[in-house]
């Protein structure tokens, strides 16, 4: 990289900072305060169409989770109530996010990070779904329909992040905004009862320092002028999934 | 020149009859058990887990589907390459294909988390997913297959045999390049992810469908007193010799280029040196028993004529054909997802290690229970229409041999 380069870097570099900046010292005149410094949900009003024109996508800064991830997975836990199943052993309860320790073998450099459903732009557990039920929404949030999900158990096949769970057993205490039911595939639906409410998802809440969530179509966006300056790398970028997860630090 | 019209003929009834109904009947009875429990108590009572998603009543499903295409390769050499000492067997090989499509695809439906939705599935379809388009072919599969019956049994429709033998042929490759492809086409895992698997499967469908047919003929000639003879089964025996032969040229390519390329060593690694149970059954199941020995079986100069030999290794072949179906399903899955290439991973939920299943006894029943269906099927089938020439022996089948 020249020096121009680097310039041009940090200037870019320094621009987000200030716009995060600028974002937190107007936050405590809204109500949401935590998620503005976070990244930027207008509520999509309930009688409007679902449009291509926002994609959603988060930004993990690894090396600011001091817990790995850990408290984003146990808010996304206590979200959506997955995990607690009575009869289901270790292998067969639900998981929709986890952290996962990683070691370089030659290195031996090591960092702990949450994966959950990276809702990839071109996601081959959608690609395979006989019925349809696992689906892309416009704004690129990837969830399973449940009423149409016939438990075939191919999107776990397909997917590379093993972001998927399948429900072994009747549930019982389920919370009214995240339906789950047996015989049927779930994951991380990015909190889409909450993004529609212009709220942020649950895990992001739950680390605003470390996570940026926005619109990565908006290249006005917080996350899209962070991700611009500090960069986001995919896991198994190899795939060519384009993920709207992305991570920095890893 | 004199050779003897084949006559087709029902089967007799018998005590024998209603004892096979019997015991297969016992065991749809264990299948429907196992279903009704799965289904009252969830997916938690099988061996199945997330990481472990397809078990046992997959492999059962896959291999009976596998061998319900190879099955009616029997027909189709007599109808679309002319061979005629093929063709009296036709109508049996369709028979055949028929019970054992539905006696796989019962499994896989019985196996679905929500088989009540069953509708969904056959109304709503993504034609991108490879699954969508297996449903239209195994519909199609057992469309084509009745026709061709209806070709070789109607006389007044004999003028389409021919056609309705080659479209069910073609149909037929197609079907079994689809369910390769399920595997296939999945990106995600290291060990699946390649073109061989279509044709891998095709040939697996010859030797495995090939086998089935050698001892149903078999034992439905020898239990209901008729005249099989060696003409017939000799051609069938080299014939299961090539197919084995070929599904041996096709996994040496599939794991030797596997072995090359970085990305597959560490499977191809897991699955042939050091993947225990995986390990075993494919050089011990697959290779062993499964191919070589009926290889030798077959070749055996001492062995010519002998049926014994025959049903053993045609026996033999299906145990091969399950074992590898078993590798290729549960060992693929039990590999690890590579997530971070060249790095180790661990996490609380199994991340970076081998995954574990352990079949249930009611993966099993399941399992079972569609092979009984199979050959419920066919043993009513033989029972009530003209399926099964009177008799097979050489001066029937084969007047020209001598
Ligand atoms: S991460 Fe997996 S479940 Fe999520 S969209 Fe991609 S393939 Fe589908
Ligand atoms: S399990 Fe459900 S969501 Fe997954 S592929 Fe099958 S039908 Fe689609």
């Amino acid at each position: 990289m020249n020096q121009n380069r680097v310039d041009e870097y940090r200037r870019n570099f320094m621009t987000a900072l200030g716009g995060v900046a600028a974002v937190a010292a107007v936050a405590p005149s809204f109500v949401l305060q935590t998620a503005h410094a976070a990244g930027e949900v207008a509520a999509k009003p309930a009688d409007q169409a679902v449009t291509d024109a926002k994609r959603w996508g988060m930004l993990i800064d690894v090396t600011k989770l001091t817990d790995g991830g850990a408290a984003m997975v146990a808010a996304c836990k206590k979200e959506h109530g997955w995990g607690d199943e009575i009869h289901s052993d270790a292998t067969q309860k639900a998981h929709w996010a986890r952290v996962v320790k990683v070691t370089d073998k030659l290195t031996q450099n090591s960092f702990s990070l949450p994966v959950m459903c990276q809702h990839c732009e071109n996601p081959p557990c959608v690609d395979v779904c006989p019925t349809g039920a696992s689906m892309k929404r416009a704004d690129g949030i990837v969830q399973v329909n449940k009423h149409t999900c016939i438990g075939c158990r191919y999107c776990m096949m397909a997917c590379p992040y093993k972001a998927r769970s399948f429900v072994h057993e009747h549930l019982i205490d389920q919370k009214a905004h995240s339906p789950r039911g047996i015989g049927t595939v779930e994951s991380c639906n990015m909190c889409v009862h909450r993004v529609d409410n212009g709220q942020l998802p649950a895990c992001v809440e739950a680390a605003p320092d470390a996570v940026t969530f926005g619109d990565l179509n908006d290249p006005n966006s917080t996350l899209s002028q962070t991700l611009k300056a500090i960069g986001g790398k995919q896991i198994r970028a190899d795939l060519g999934l384009n993920t709207g997860v992305r991570y920095h630090g890893i | 020149m004199a050779s003897q019209a084949i006559i087709f003929r029902e089967t007799k009834d018998g005590k024998g009859f209603y004892i096979l109904l019997a015991v297969l009947g016992a065991f749809l009875a264990l299948g429907a058990l196992a279903f009704f429990n799965a289904e009252h108590h969830g997916h938690h009572v099988t061996g199945m887990n997330n990481q472990i998603v397809w078990g046992l009543p997959h492999v059962f499903a896959i291999g009976l589907i596998v061998a319900a295409s190879g099955a009616l390769n029997v027909g189709s050499i007599g109808t679309v390459f002319g061979k005629k000492i093929y063709q009296p067997m036709g109508r049996l090989s369709a028979l055949l294909a028929i019970s054992l499509l539905i006696g796989g695809l019962i499994v896989l439906v019985l196996d679905l988390g929500r088989p009540d939705r069953l509708i969904v599935a056959m109304t709503t379809f993504n034609f991108k997913s490879i699954f969508a388009w297996n449903i239209i072919l195994y519909n199609g599969f057992l469309a084509l297959s009745a026709v061709y019956i209806w070709t070789m049994m109607d006389r007044q429709v004999k003028g389409y045999y021919k056609m309705a033998g080659i479209a069910a042929f073609t149909w037929r490759l197609i079907l079994t390049a689809g369910t390769g492809s399920i595997f296939g086409f999945l990106v995600a895992r290291d060990f699946y992810n390649s073109a061989v698997m279509a044709p891998l499967f095709i040939v697996m469908s010859f030797a495995m469908g090939l086998a089935v047919f050698i001892l149903v003929l078999h034992f439905a000639y020898s239990w209901t007193g008729r005249q099989l003879g060696n003409a017939v089964m000799n051609r069938l025996r080299y014939l299961l010799a090539v197919f084995i032969g070929g599904v041996l040229l096709l996994e040496a390519a599939r794991h030797f280029t596997g072995l090359y390329i970085a990305q597959k060593a560490g499977v191809e690694n897991f699955i042939l040196f050091e993947g225990g149970v995986y390990t075993q059954l494919f050089w011990v199941g697959q290779i062993l028993l499964g191919s070589l020995l009926p290889l030798s079986l077959i070749f055996c100069r001492k062995l010519v004529d002998n049926r014994v030999a025959l049903l053993l290794a045609a026996a033999f072949t299906i145990v091969g054909g399950f074992a590898q179906l078993y590798v290729i399903l549960i060992g693929g899955q039990a590999y690890p997802l590579t997530l971070f290439p060249g790095a180790e991973v661990s996490s609380d939920y199994f991340d970076g290690v081998i995954n574990s299943y352990v079949p249930s006894i009611w993966e099993l029943m399941l399992g079972l229970g569609g092979v009984a269906l199979t050959l419920v099927m066919v043993t009513i089938g033989v029972k009530v229409l003209r399926f099964l020439p009177d008799s097979l022996s050489d001066a029937v089948a084969d007047p020209h041999s001598k």
